[in-house]
């Protein structure tokens, strides 16, 4: 390796920069400090005593010498042509506008969040007009229904998720009926843990903890490989064939998901039902008999259909969230990201909201 | 002529290189070396395993046999610290730019800088990014933009200003013309040209683009039957008579090639007198 970079001052000649060594990024260390530092007054930069110079070296000379008025003199041709290269490359470059104040970014923080929370809104159901438009154009010309992907999407949405929603509901129905038990001990009334596993699973537990499980696991998927397809313009692709990517990519993973969520959750529920009863059967010595037998008397059919009424539209709202959020990607791969995060993030605040509404609906309905 | 004789210090010098994915051999006892100073063509039919080659010398692809020497250096065995001052002797052009997304142009162009040299002062780094961003024909006003907002040929230049932030010995091109239009790829193979001049480059290029073959490169390493079967300059590889380098140089595109480059040289020819 060559001398680092160096240079020495001499007076001569209304002053002079005596430059050494090799100018390059690698053995530059200090120099731009240094040639900050030079107060005495300079009015020409020598650079014959130099070994090599790169594009660095030769843009901190010409900005000294830009900025002290100096001639730079004693380059090589070869050191010259890089040098005349860099400096005409010096034009000022725009950097990004400074910031607002705090104040004022606040503002227009919370200004944008509202008008993007209404754009979202409106593109959702926008979107969900999209997908009613194609299932009424699928049903008028069934042949254009996509049997085969439909039927997959029925795989990967409902199939493969028992095992994991399986797991998920026994846990859960175990953890309500042992905390439902602890607290009803202290009124001698541990025998309405069943009421409790009972109702609450078949008529909220179990289709809401299923639903936020398929947003998990279904709804950002969605997101992702639409979104994945918008970028490398399959979609495009898809639309200058003839193929209407609503058809045939939305609505097999909407109807997937809309008859997938109602047998999901039945069977979460039954499943947590189950947990429920191993546990009352253990801790609290009330044989499975007896168990189904109380079951039967105090969780109305009412509950039931509650559950079951729920769970297509969680599933429409989980898979039109996640289709929607994916045909939004435009860009870069970081919009995939993001998109699929905002996609389980609605699924799941949208599904939770309707959650109450319908809670309110059945209550006055005389279903509770 | 078939087998490398140059016995100069090669910058790159493979030798009895195998790849291979699963079943099917990309390379087989493959050798080549890169004089320093020139453009080194590398040319092949879609599948010989150009940009294999490519990811082989620089460290992306685990090879199965054959040694790759970088700067006369082992390139394969290296320890992390030696693979890293290679690594600042050299810059990538990605096919398609490979830009990060999340930085806008002038960042890209000073992650390098940041990452290797992190004593820099941001003003410098700013600067720096700047004429990097002017010097591969970009307007200033790309700097503060984001690889999305760009076209294709600017993705490129802006992925030729970040490979070239170290100031590199070495610089590989994967199809740097690819996907441009003839007056952008024109102008990117005089960048070309111009850098390696100016910064004395060595410089890998991958191309399909027989007009940059004939404008630019010094020399043409032709890759077919999972070798390198020829290397030398053009006129020497049509003096071969392998079918595919007769093909490829002297097809209707190769002839277009030839004659659009006489064309330019007796129009500067009558320009110059």
């Amino acid at each position: 390796m060559s001398a680092p970079a160096d240079f020495q001052h001499d007076a001569a000649n209304g002053g002079t920069l005596r430059f050494s060594g090799n100018l390059s990024l690698r053995s530059i260390g200090d120099l731009p400090e240094r040639l900050a530092a030079v107060s005495e007054p300079v009015a020409g930069l020598d650079m014959a005593g130099i070994d090599r110079i790169d594009t660095v070296g030769a843009w901190l000379i010409h900005r000294f010498a830009r900025d002290h008025g100096a001639r730079v003199s004693g380059l090589n041709p070869d050191s010259q042509h890089l040098f005349d290269q860099v400096a005409q490359a010096d034009e000022p470059i725009e950097m990004p506008s400074a910031p607002y104040g705090t104040f004022k970014r606040l503002l227009a923080e919370i200004g944008g969040a509202v008008i993007q929370a209404f754009q979202t809104l409106h593109g959702l159901l926008g979107f969900m007009g999209a997908t009613a438009m194609a299932f009424g154009a699928v049903i008028l010309n069934p042949r254009r229904f996509r049997f085969h992907a439909t039927v997959h999407r029925f795989e990967v949405v409902g199939v493969s998720a028992l095992g994991i929603i399986g797991l998920m509901s026994f846990l859960i129905g175990i953890v309500i009926a042992q905390q439902g038990a602890v607290q009803l001990r202290q009124f001698g009334a541990e025998v309405f843990t069943i009421n409790l596993v009972g109702r609450i699973t078949l008529r909220e537990l179990g289709i809401l903890m299923t639903a936020i499980m398929v947003a998990g696991r279904s709804g950002s998927a969605f997101a992702a490989q639409l979104g994945t397809m918008k970028l490398t313009e399959e979609i495009d692709a898809m639309r200058t064939i003839g193929v209407n990517p609503m058809e045939a990519l939305v609505l097999p993973r909407v109807i997937a998901a809309v008859l997938m969520l109602p047998l999901l959750g039945f069977y979460a529920s039954v499943v947590a039902i189950i947990g429920g009863g191993l546990l009352c059967w253990i801790s609290l010595d009330i044989p499975p008999v007896t168990f189904v037998q109380r079951l039967r008397e105090v969780v109305p059919i009412t509950d039931l259909y509650v559950g079951l009424v729920k769970a297509p539209v969680f599933g429409a709202i989980i898979a039109i969230a996640g289709c929607y959020q994916g045909m939004q990607v435009e860009g870069d791969a970081e919009q995939v990201g993001t998109r699929t995060t905002t996609a389980v993030v609605q699924a799941i605040f949208l599904v939770i909201v309707l959650d109450a509404f319908f809670a309110v609906f059945f209550t006055n309905v005389g279903w509770n | 002529m078939t087998a490398p004789t140059f016995d100069g210090n090669a910058i790159i010098r493979v030798r009895g290189l195998s790849n291979s994915f699963g079943e099917q051999v990309v390379h087989e006892d493959l050798d080549l070396d890169v004089r320093p100073g020139e453009i080194l063509g590398v040319v092949g039919g879609s599948g010989t395993g150009k940009s294999v080659l490519m990811r082989s010398i620089i460290g992306l692809q685990q090879v199965d046999t054959g040694t790759v020497e970088v700067f006369g250096e082992d390139a394969l065995n290296v320890d992390e610290a030696e693979a890293i001052d290679m690594r600042k002797r050299w810059g990538v052009l990605f096919q398609g730019g490979a830009l990060f997304s999340t930085l806008t142009v002038a960042e890209n162009v000073q992650v390098p800088l940041k990452e290797f040299y992190p004593k820099l002062d941001q003003a410098l780094l700013d600067e720096i990014a700047a004429y990097k961003v002017v010097m591969t024909g970009l307007q200033p006003s790309a700097g503060p933009k984001y690889p999305a907002e760009l076209s294709g040929g600017m993705k490129k230049r802006a992925g030729l200003a970040r490979s070239l932030a170290l100031d590199p010995e070495l610089l590989f091109l994967d199809e740097p013309t690819a996907g441009l239009d003839p007056i952008g790829a024109a102008a990117f193979d005089e960048l070309t040209l111009s850098l390696q001049r100016t910064l004395g480059l060595t410089v890998f290029l991958i191309t399909h683009d027989l007009d940059t073959l004939y404008a630019i490169c010094d020399r043409v390493a032709v890759l077919a039957d999972k070798r390198v079967i020829a290397v030398g300059t053009i006129d020497e590889l049509l003096a071969l008579d392998h079918p595919w380098i007769q093909e490829y140089f002297n097809g209707p595109r190769g002839r277009a090639a030839v004659s659009s480059v006489e064309r330019v040289k007796t129009r500067s020819d009558a320009g110059g007198a």
